[in-house]
């Protein structure tokens, strides 16, 4: 088989795994730093069984997290040689500082939170579990730098085949780091807040732990209306971003094959084809106007089709298209279900809708699943470019790395990684039916 | 100093940091079985490292951070040369993370024996294939005219590497064996001494065959080294004999502190006789060197500052953290 292929697929299958972890425990964290803070100024023993809960269940994934992130350290240079050697300027440094600045910080804590508790004041568990929180969003703040980097390069010059830096903050807060940092981080709100939610449902369904699930609730339905909201907002700024700096993901995420004067939006439709011959489409569901309106703020404007591009430019259509339509439309749902548990709340009937708190509890994997849509839209509507527009993906490969070695090392990865998804799930399961223990 | 020797010197001082800190939990794996025979006592092997050893690998994650932004060069044709080897220490990392954090979920025997000897056997794995990697970066890797190395797994095995992965090995056996004296009681701790002292021995032993084969291969760069590159292993021999002098008199705090002295010493003794190469060649001229594998200036520039502001808040708190979880771990240890 194909190298490329063979190291693109396991690149995509370990980074995606790595990342079900962290989606959660960024959210999570922030939500055990308020029970911490709630805990260390009332004293009220609630706070403390409501904190103590989460951080065994955060621990467990924390841990997941970091086993599976060894990884992506070293990936970059055991799979994609030639691409860490053209970039190694300017990408080997958001990686060093966020070791300097997050790893040590997240994981020197966590040990003090976790296995502190009867060695350490009060206050400094408190300090402890907001640092961890820091910790985790600084982490996905230069990691976000230096993905952003690959897909709206700035800062840099081209010098006897290589990348050299001519700006530093230019390259670090380039044209999509900030759009890109505050979309995924109010979606890990959501992803964090979602988990919470939903083991509390479970509790009130099966009438135990009512003190603890109730108050998780209110605090974890504050955090999911806040994250909903922005990341519809931060959702908006992200694509109009897109929109002006890679028209071709663009065109492709929306399903556009000809550049448009006030361009419908594509709500609903099969998923279109690669072949630009085949361009006219199966039924669709379109608001007139409205890509145009929403991309530009203008309803005749502009915008460019995918037919503008040669097509061995495009990215993989069909997957990009349905990636980014999918996720919109999990949004969409999981909006309504935060309207619907803050109407519950605000009425204080929750525990009789059983049905709603059924379906919380099935929602604990959508918020999940529509981050790693977002991240399958970003980097597959990134190709064929390892560095957008600079460098292609088939050139950033390790020319030493058979594809024998890449079929041992998949093998090896991906077994390793049905364990632990196992494992996890198992612990998390018996962690929760465990429970926070009665007041 | 130039910039690119400041980061040599930093790349070597983050992987020091990484070898005497994640060494010590590594040993502790590694002599996992050894000392710990019941069910208490290996609960209190693990309670000693729980809280510490993940911010320990952070050293080695950092490192290959560092070596991304300074000697890109290096990292791209080191990780791709050594990639099934590596991909081996990835899994035993994994595999490490998952046993200390799962063991303890769950109490039937079976259990705990599978994840006490997986914790054993990924202790153990990448800490032999560290030493080999670092004797492989020593004696110089036949690179290819394209600059990489495509000799694969086994090419990788020649007697200096495998001498130099069993010397790792018996070096983290002392710093584990040392750092458990140092935190547990009774049975484990008497066992743990006589491993350390076990491990030193080896250490001290292999260490000198290393250097007879590394002297019996002429090189011009062994005189150059000046009076520090003399000074280094002086340290070390130092080191070693306060180190048995400390646990024939039961001084655990300064058995330990010996033993990192001394790892400390023998890494240094590897990057003054890598200096000014990073990554030297059979063919000389294809070594990746301090100069010719380094990133720009302005890269290097940048980067030290974001060092000089990192490095001193994290040694701040590691140290506040250290001191916070001092004292012995009681048989029976502590879980989440």
């Amino acid at each position: 088989m194909d190298p490329v292929i063979l190291a693109r697929v396991q690149f995509a299958m370990t980074v995606m795994f790595h990342f079900l972890f962290p989606t959660l425990t960024i959210g999570l964290g922030l939500l055990i730093a308020v029970f911490e803070t709630l805990r260390w100024r009332t004293g009220d023993p609630l706070w403390d069984r409501t904190a103590l809960f989460w951080t065994r269940i955060f621990g467990l994934t924390f841990v997941m997290g970091v086993a599976t992130g060894v990884v992506l350290e070293f990936e970059f240079g055991t799979n994609w040689a030639r691409y860490a050697a053209f970039v190694g300027d300017l990408f080997g440094a958001p990686l060093a500082a966020e070791g300097l600045f997050a790893f040590f910080l997240e994981s020197t804590f966590l040990g003090v939170l976790l296995f502190g508790r009867d060695r350490v004041s009060s206050r400094l568990r408190w300090l402890a579990a907001v640092l961890v929180a820091l910790g985790s969003t600084l982490s996905a703040f230069w990691i976000i730098v230096a993905d952003s980097w690959m897909q709206t390069p700035a800062g840099f010059e081209i010098a006897g085949g290589r990348a050299w830096l001519t700006d530093f903050w230019a390259a670090v807060f380039n044209p999509s780091t900030l759009q890109r940092f505050a979309h995924t981080v109010v979606a890990t709100w959501v992803a964090g807040a979602f988990l919470v939610i939903g083991i509390s449902a479970f509790y009130l369904l099966r009438r135990r732990s009512r003190d603890v699930a109730l108050a998780s609730i209110r605090v974890a339905l504050a955090l999911a209306l806040a994250g909903i909201v922005l990341v519809f907002v931060t959702g908006d700024q992200s694509a109009r971003q897109v929109a002006y700096t890679q028209a071709a993901k663009f065109a492709a995420m929306q399903g556009l094959y000809s550049t448009t004067a006030g361009a419908p939006l594509v709500l609903w439709s099969l998923p279109p084809a690669q072949d630009p011959s085949a361009a006219a489409r199966a039924p669709e569901i379109v608001v007139t106007r409205l890509l145009s309106l929403l991309a530009f703020g203008n309803v005749t404007a502009t915008v460019r089709g995918l037919s503008e591009f040669p097509a061995a430019d495009w990215p993989p259509v069909a997957l990009t298209f349905l990636a980014y339509h999918n996720m919109v439309i999990l949004g969409t749902l999981m909006l309504l279900e935060v309207l619907v548990l803050a109407v519950l709340v605000w009425r204080g009937t929750l525990e009789s809708h059983r049905g709603w708190l059924t379906a919380f509890l099935w929602s604990i994997p959508i918020p999940v699943v529509a981050i790693q849509l977002g991240w399958f839209t970003a980097e597959v509507g990134r190709q064929p470019w390892i560095v957008y527009g600079v460098l292609r993906t088939e050139s950033g490969v390790s020319p030493n790395v058979t594809a024998l070695d890449l079929g041992i090392s998949l093998a090896l990865f991906a077994a390793a990684y049905l364990v632990i998804a196992w494992l996890w799930l198992a612990l998390v399961r018996r962690e929760v039916l465990r429970g926070p223990g009665e007041a | 100093m130039d910039l690119p020797t400041i980061w040599f010197v930093l790349v070597a001082l983050l992987l020091i940091g990484y070898a005497v800190l994640d060494g010590f939990d590594l040993g502790a794996g590694i002599l996992h079985l050894l000392v710990a025979r019941d069910d208490a006592e290996r609960r209190a092997v693990i309670a000693s490292i729980a809280p510490v050893w993940d911010g320990n690998e952070v050293w080695l994650i950092t490192a290959g951070g560092a070596l991304f932004a300074a000697f890109p060069l290096v990292y791209a044709t080191v990780f791709s040369g050594f990639y099934l080897a590596l991909i081996l220490v990835l899994l035993g990392l994994i595999f490490r993370a998952i046993s200390l954090e799962v063991r303890d979920k769950d109490d039937s025997a079976g259990w705990r024996r599978t994840w006490d000897v997986l914790f054993s056997v990924s202790s153990l794995v990448p800490s032999l294939l560290f030493g080999v990697a670092v004797g492989n970066v020593l004696q110089g890797l036949p690179l290819e005219a394209d600059g990489t190395y495509r000799g694969g797994l086994l090419g990788l095995l020649g007697p200096l590497p495998l001498l130099t992965g069993v010397l790792a090995l018996a070096m983290f056996v002392m710093q584990g064996g040392a750092w458990l004296a140092l935190k547990t009681e009774g049975e484990v701790r008497r066992r743990a001494r006589v491993a350390a002292a076990a491990g030193a021995a080896a250490f001290a032993g292999v260490w000198l065959l290393v250097t007879i084969a590394a002297l019996a291969v002429p090189d011009p760069r062994d005189l150059a080294l000046g009076p520090v590159g003399l000074a280094a292993p002086l340290v070390v021999a130092a080191a070693l004999a306060a180190f048995f002098w400390a646990v024939s008199r039961g001084r655990d705090g300064t058995a330990f502190a010996a033993s990192s002295l001394a790892i400390a010493g023998l890494l240094a003794i590897a990057a003054l006789a890598l200096y000014p190469d990073v990554l030297p060649a059979t063919d000389a001229a294809r070594s990746l060197t301090v100069e010719n594998a380094a990133s720009s200036e302005l890269t290097l520039r940048t980067m030290l500052v974001v060092a000089l502001v990192g490095m001193p808040l994290v040694l701040f708190y590691t140290l506040f953290v250290y001191a916070r979880f001092r004292g012995r771990v009681s048989a029976g240890g502590a879980a989440y």
